[in-house]
């Protein structure tokens, strides 16, 4: 029992980390229903440009949360430099052009980030300063750290404050009007292309906090880290419901766990014929299930996803 | 006091052993018309210059660099004439494709012998490439078995096996700590797996329980799900076969999760300094080892020379490179020829002294008996504690006085006073080293 | 080609055979390794045709085609080597590959065909990982891969005592091995251009070009659209699958690894680049892309080594980036690509007006 409480905490912590990532996706899509594919890439420059800043100030004696916090308030406008320019460069232009022409710009430019980022910060993998103190809490015979607690209050709390601003702001009624009809919403006088531009900062501001949080809690990152991570919160966002915010939280969450469990338990269900090598099967095979059974995923409210 | 010592001792048999290879005359050249005054030969050398680990492809380029200039100030004569070693440097960008592209190129450029590859995935297709050119080729780092498993004549190497590490490592875990349950985790990559299945089969020999094997990627950073099933089995050692930038994250992750186990990794995650940075305070402790002797006990000779020409210290493979490259040009100088065709059966039977030890190959072309150092981390430190040999584990110290008490000349010194020493060492690392 | 002197097309035709057959020779001149350089091309052009089919004709985005590459390879590598002692013929498992390739691709399909275009992307990219992965892990319990370690000494094609792995001399010229293969793969190329040249001009053609562009309308004039779909993602898995097979063989050895992602993405670029749905643009393409790396060696490094005296960006590294580049500006401003089809032509013109 305790090792299964000790999986559903890895579970939820991992989650969370997804959910914040699959924020990024489903708003994006939610707005002009494009698979932004670049924004695992976002993640990843959120990470290494933390990893500079927290290098660069561990040693001069800050308080490690302060240390953390400057590292994630540089992160947050590079991120959303990268954003907007990856929305009027490669994503704007293309708004009218037939569907698969934004995908392939959006796959280009995240090869572009992926390498930019190899020529700044190397191809090695990077150690972050190991500056804050993991805290282990037991809870029966499982453990908590720290670290752990404030990734999920950190993915919690962006999820409010973007539930905050999508459900009582006047900018939150603009971005939904503009999801549901763009061109109605732009007859009643929205302006849709700023909308679309501010939809694209938040989403690589919440990418870069999740760069953040990947960075800290593992210690570790590379420039590659971003693809995979990327496809696995956008299973997230697809599981929850795309375009759906507490959808894309539960997904998060849901894959999370599914992803500890699946790696804790298959074996013995199994008898040892599949083990935890096939871990990062199971987002993909979760991807395609709920594609092909409910494309509307569990909290979607989006019909029409097929043809 | 002791460590200068120790270099002084292999000062002295490094001199020693100059002497020794001097003695051996050339042959006088049989060909009775005038030779032209020079010949050039070249000697290809394939690592990944470009790419995640273009540094250790730097490394091994430079020990035959090294290797090689030594040779050319050494005014070395062959067939009569002054031969002139240059390097012919390829770029395989640890691509399996490209890796066969560049042995092409080697082979139409027809070098006289190549050193390298730097990886197994590399260096097994490129060998079917060098055995239809006649090429011999000595690898430096290559340690996957299949590499000399498939019968090529032309293919050699200089380093310890992935199945002559695996037992190393197992075998001192197997001594030292007694453990009675061991969970075993690799990277699902060619080396990590391989090396991972080698200790499994160690430690089984031994009659330890381990555990069903857990996977993660070569890219695997959260290990949280597998290490916590771990927890629950209780096991009294982890070994993960893979590389740092993947083990410092298992290792600081499993100790987080409150695992009290000793970590045992391979020679990918060896790196102190990386360790330390990637796991923190969770690296104490740490076990891990290196295929071939410490830097600190490689020839000392080699290690200033390698300092003043680069003006850095061996990374990793160098000292097996600049071997490689010298034990080619020791052949060709044996049978007074640079064709491969002369001086192949001379190269299969040679026994030489290098910068990492005594050097003699096996039927396969495999190094027989390599050294395997198993270190553990102290105090921030890796600490070499035991080397491996012809199956015999055997501490550090007792290893270091052998090297120094055994004379140059003898037949088979540091074996024969290795296995004096072992007498201390436990019964199932023999067992083990048999399978 | 229509309207222009039949003449001058089947002659211009015959010095661009002729020019292929001596190809090798002059390359030879340079050194073999141009000569295996070619082959690879030229298997990247077979996959690039094969993705076009998906991609070009039918429009379906499909991110994970290396998958069915290496299905062919692993047929081919566990028919025809130490692994399972089986050595069965050349002529015999490629077809297999192909046929096993094509049924992946039909497993595939057949659920996800109905997504839209870029779910469908996404989907096909987590198959083409999940193949991968499965590659990488079915060493045990029993042992059908050899997992990460790759299965080695496989099979060159041998035809009685033809055999393409060795070197002989055939009318006073010296044939090597990767000089044979090079024929080899010539001929299938020729017949793989063919096919699909034919194809698109066919009924299934214009099928598939209905079913590009507006699949509602297609399926009104009648045409099983999800029959169509699934056709062309089996044809192009079994084009994918054949190029696999003769990958095996040239290479000797395969391993998971050579089958990543980027792979894909990379043959991707090649159909985007060239212009999809235009055989000759993909070909351009892809021939284009598998040399880049050669050419940068040649030209980037030195330039860089003249001016910095040290190469401070890697050749893999500058092709990464023009691929990305490529990708965006292509959709960007020439969407069709390099050489346009004629119906790309025309809807571009269309929709501009």
């Amino acid at each position: 029992m305790d090792i299964f409480i000790q999986q559903l905490i890895n579970g939820v912590t991992l989650g969370s980390v997804y959910a914040v990532v699959a924020l990024g996706y489903t708003m994006v899509y939610g707005i002009i229903q494009l698979i932004n594919f670049a924004h695992g890439e976002v993640v990843l420059i959120g990470a290494m440009v933390a990893f500079s800043v927290i290098t660069a100030l561990a040693p001069g004696g800050w308080p490690p949360l302060m240390v953390v916090a400057a590292g994630t308030m540089v992160a947050i406008p590079v991120c959303m430099a990268i954003g907007y320019g990856l929305e009027r460069a490669a994503y704007r232009p293309l708004r009218n052009a037939p569907r698969l022409a934004p995908l392939i710009s959006a796959i280009g430019m995240s090869i572009i980030l992926q390498h930019l980022a190899l020529l700044v910060w190397s191809r090695n993998f990077i150690a972050f300063p190991q500056i804050i103190r993991s805290e282990p809490y037991h809870i029966g015979g499982a453990i908590i750290t720290n670290v752990q607690i404030a990734i999920i209050a950190t993915s919690v709390a962006m999820m409010a404050g973007l539930a905050l601003i999508v459900y009582r702001t006047r900018l939150g009624t603009a971005m939904r009007a503009t999801a549901q009809n763009q061109h109605v919403a732009g007859l009643m006088g929205v302006d849709i292309n700023r909308i679309i531009a501010v939809t694209f900062l938040i989403a690589a501001a919440l990418a870069a906090v999740a760069g953040v949080m990947v960075g800290s809690y593992y210690g570790i990152a590379h420039y590659q880290m971003g693809s995979l991570l990327g496809l696995k919160a956008f299973s997230a966002a697809v599981l929850g419901g795309i375009g759906n915010l507490p959808g894309a939280m539960l997904g998060g969450v849901l894959l999370g766990v599914v992803e500890a469990l699946g790696a804790g338990y298959i074996g013995d269900f199994t008898d040892n014929w599949f083990g935890s090598n096939y871990q990062d099967v199971f987002a993909f095979m979760v991807l395609i299930a709920v594609l092909v059974f409910r494309p509307t995923g569990l909290l979607g409210e989006r019909v029409g996803e097929r043809t | 006091m002791k460590q200068s010592k120790l270099v002084l001792t292999l000062v002295a048999a490094a001199v020693g052993l100059i002497g020794c290879g001097e003695e051996k005359k050339p042959e006088p050249p049989k060909v009775a018309a005038p030779p032209p005054p020079s010949i050039e030969i070249k000697i290809g050398s394939v690592a990944p210059l470009t790419g995640g680990i273009a540094h250790l492809g730097k490394d091994n380029e430079n020990g035959v660099l090294l290797a090689l200039d030594e040779a050319n100030a050494g005014k070395i004569k062959i067939d009569g004439k002054d031969a002139k070693f240059v390097i012919m440097s390829e770029d395989d960008q640890a691509d399996p494709k490209v890796g066969k592209t560049v042995a092409q190129k080697l082979a139409d450029a027809k070098v006289a012998g190549v050193v390298g590859h730097l990886n197994s995935g590399t260096s097994i297709p490129a060998s079917e490439v060098y055995n239809g050119a006649g090429i011999p080729v000595i690898s430096g780092s290559a340690t996957n078995p299949k590499l000399t498993e498939q019968g090529f004549k032309v293919q050699f190497r200089v380093v310890g096996r992935d199945d002559q590490q695996g037992p190393a490592i197992a075998s001192y875990l197997a001594i030292n700590n007694k453990p009675k349950v061991v969970a075993i985790v690799d990277d699902a990559t060619a080396y990590g797996e391989g090396l991972a299945n080698e200790v499994e089969k160690t430690l089984k020999a031994a009659k330890i329980n381990v555990l069903p094997r857990e996977k993660g990627t070569d890219k695997t950073v959260d290990w949280k799900a597998v290490l916590t099933k771990i927890k629950g089995r209780k096991p009294d050692a982890v070994f993960y076969g893979g590389m740092d930038a993947t083990a410092g994250p298992l290792l600081k992750q499993g100790r987080e999760l409150g695992i009290k186990a000793v970590f045992a990794f391979g020679d990918g995650a060896c790196d102190g300094d990386k360790m330390k940075e990637l796991a923190g305070e969770a690296a104490e402790g740490l076990m891990c080892s290196t295929a071939g002797i410490p830097a600190a006990a490689a020839d000392s000779k080699f290690l200033a020379a390698f300092k003043k020409k680069f003006n850095s210290d061996p990374k990793i493979y160098s000292p097996f490179t600049y071997d490689a490259a010298n034990l080619l040009i020791e052949a060709m100088k044996k049978a007074n020829s640079a064709d491969p065709a002369k001086y192949l059966p001379e190269l299969a039977k040679m026994d030489y002294k290098g910068a990492t030890g005594r050097i003699m190959f096996d039927e396969k072309g495999d190094r027989k008996d390599p050294e395997i150092t198993t270190s553990v981390m102290k105090g921030g430190k890796l600490e070499p504690v035991a080397i491996f040999k012809a199956g015999q584990t055997v501490s550090y110290e007792v290893f270091l006085k052998a090297a120094a008490a055994a004379p140059a000349e003898a037949p088979k010194p540091a074996a024969e006073v290795a296995k004096d020493a072992a007498k201390t060492a436990a019964e199932p690392a023999k067992d083990a080293a048999k399978k | 080609m229509k309207g222009r002197h039949p003449a001058l097309v089947w002659v211009g035709a015959g010095l661009v055979g002729i020019a292929l057959l001596a190809l090798p020779f002059a390359l030879a001149q340079a050194g073999t390794a141009w000569v295996r350089i070619t082959n690879f091309a030229i298997l990247y052009v077979l996959l690039a045709l094969g993705l076009n089919i998906v991609v070009g004709f039918a429009g379906l985005l499909d991110l994970g085609y290396i998958a069915f590459y290496a299905l062919g390879a692993y047929v081919y590598a566990l028919l025809a080597s130490p692994h399972f002692g089986l050595h069965l013929p050349f002529w015999l498992i490629l077809p297999i590959g192909a046929l096993v390739a094509c049924l992946f691709g039909v497993l595939l399909g057949a659920p996800t065909l109905k997504l839209r275009g870029d779910y469908l992307a996404i989907v096909t990219l987590g198959f083409g990982e999940i193949i991968r992965i499965f590659l990488n892990n079915l060493s045990q319990p029993v042992n059908i891969t050899n997992g990460p370690q790759g299965v080695s000494r496989i099979d060159p094609f041998r035809f009685g005592g033809f055999d393409f792995g060795k070197s002989e001399t055939l009318f006073g010229l010296a044939f090597s091995g990767p000089v044979k293969y090079y024929y080899f793969l010539l001929a299938m190329m020729m017949a793989v251009i063919f096919v699909t040249v034919r194809l698109q001009d066919s009924r299934i053609g214009r099928a598939w070009e209905a079913v590009r562009e507006d699949e509602t309308a297609a399926r009104a004039m009648g045409i099983n659209t999800t029959n169509i779909k699934l056709l062309a993602f089996a044809m192009g898995a079994s084009f994918g699958g054949l190029a696999g097979g003769m990958f095996a063989a040239i290479q000797g050895f395969i391993s998971p690894e050579s089958f990543v992602l980027v792979e894909s993405i990379m043959v991707v670029s090649m159909v985007v680049l060239g212009g999809m749905g235009n055989v000759w643009g993909v070909i351009l393409g892809a021939v284009l892309l598998s040399f880049a790396p050669e050419v940068l060696r040649y030209t980037v490094e030195p330039v860089q080594k003249s001016i910095f005296g040290k190469s401070l960006i890697e050749p893999e590294v500058i092709r990464m980036l023009l691929f990305g580049l490529a990708m965006v500006l292509i959709m960007r401003f020439r969407p069709a690509g390099l050489l346009p089809s004629a119906v790309r032509k025309r809807e571009l013109a269309e929709r501009k007006g």
